[in-house]
């Protein structure tokens, strides 16, 4: 390393050949074998960044402590950047699922509950047109209404609830 | 690429390294920062009118020796910090070393104070401001640290960032100090550690995120 340090090119292609050697067990054995892709990559990042940040070697300190804490570094790097890029967005997604489960069920929940503080005839209406996506005519035909007077009622009804919403009255039983 | 090609093509890029030249990048990132540190304080704060008066007692040069001391610490630590592998704690305990003094210092002043002076020289005059402005003073340091610190290798991020904000702290309040008319040790020993300890902990925050390589 020394001699590297100097300009010595043969020494310091003997150098990072052990290295590399030394760096491909150090990884091989913390990732396993079935990520031996990942080691040969971490080995030639470690191998560049040695390169890069050479001038931080002290010669003074044993070269293994410099060479197993630049390692040590990349593993950590490398674990977090990993564990970012497997797990998070898994774990995300049934999060988000998960809460979106429970909101639309408190929703129809909130909903029935409204509901059932309207006349029956009123209630049947708003689920047809409403919920269930039918149009004014149908749903008034159904109950034995002309469209027009199935609209008013509807409108009514859902203007009740939004007054009764407004006051909180619709939360007041929760 | 196979590791073999990228070794030889590392060995070709080979230039030699010369000795002393973390030193001298980080050396230079302090100076600058203390440089515009020295400019905003003249500009903002002013020197202390009465500062070759002042220079002639002991108060001036216990305060400068503290503030300095812990510079030169801290410049140690920072360049452990930058290289892989080094141990940081035997210098941090100088930096304690340096604390646990300016304390003896200011508590023996107390001891031998008038009851109704203690006060006073804990507190002096300026409590509130002193560590907001050795704060401000130390940013532009910690600037030029940190520019040094990214071109080293600090394995652990957030420590390097506390050091890094330890030595502009202590540069700043080194600075601080031809502002400062202050004299009390204890003063200097609680108001001037606390201005330090926050750009160390700004450091420390900071070197999280903006030091990783």
């Amino acid at each position: 390393m020394l001699a590297s340090l100097d300009g010595d090119a043969r020494a310091y292609r003997r150098l990072l050949d052990a290295l590399g050697i030394a760096l491909r067990l150090y990884y091989r054995r913390r990732l396993g074998s079935a990520d031996a892709a990942d080691a040969e990559d971490l080995v030639q990042d470690t191998l560049i960044a040695m390169h890069a940040r050479r001038a931080t070697y002290d010669p003074g300190q044993p070269l293994t402590a410099w060479v197993y804490a630049i390692a040590r570094y990349k593993l950590i790097d490398h674990y977090r950047r990993n564990r970012l890029r497997r797990t998070v967005p898994l774990e995300d997604a049934g999060a988000i699922f998960a809460e979106d489960e429970s909101a639309a069920a408190l929703a129809r929940l909130d909903l029935g509950r409204m509901l059932e503080t309207l006349p029956e005839d009123t209630r049947g209406l708003i689920r047809a047109t409403k919920v269930e996506g039918r149009s004014n005519a149908e749903a008034g035909g159904a109950a034995g209404l002309t469209e027009t007077a199935a609209k008013v009622r509807v409108h009514r009804g859902l203007k009740a609830l939004a007054d009764r919403f407004a006051k909180g009255g619709g939360h007041a039983d929760r | 690429m196979r590791t073999d090609e990228l070794i030889a093509g590392l060995s070709l890029d080979l230039k030699p390294v010369r000795r002393g030249v973390l030193e001298g990048l980080l050396g230079a990132g302090l100076v600058a920062g203390v440089v515009v540190a020295a400019g905003v304080m003249t500009m903002w704060l002013g020197v202390r009118p009465d500062l070759p008066a002042a220079m002639r007692g002991s108060a001036f040069w216990t305060k400068a020796a503290y503030t300095v001391a812990l510079t030169a610490v801290g410049f140690l630590l920072v360049e452990r910090a930058g290289r892989p592998g080094s141990r940081l704690l035997p210098t941090a305990l100088l930096a304690l070393l340096a604390l646990a003094i300016i304390w003896s210092i200011g508590a023996l002043q107390m001891m031998h104070a008038p009851a109704a002076q203690k006060r006073s020289l804990f507190f002096g005059a300026s409590y509130t401001v002193c560590p907001r402005n050795i704060l401000m003073l130390s940013l532009p340091i910690l600037v030029g640290v940190a520019l040094a610190l990214r071109r080293m290798a600090p394995t652990r991020p957030m420590l390097a960032g506390a050091a890094a904000g330890l030595l502009a702290g202590a540069a700043g309040a080194s600075v601080y100090g031809l502002h400062c008319p202050e004299t009390s040790a204890m003063f200097v020993a609680f108001w001037y550690s606390l201005g330090i300890l926050l750009t160390g902990a700004v450091g420390a925050i900071g070197g999280k995120v903006l030091l990783r390589w």
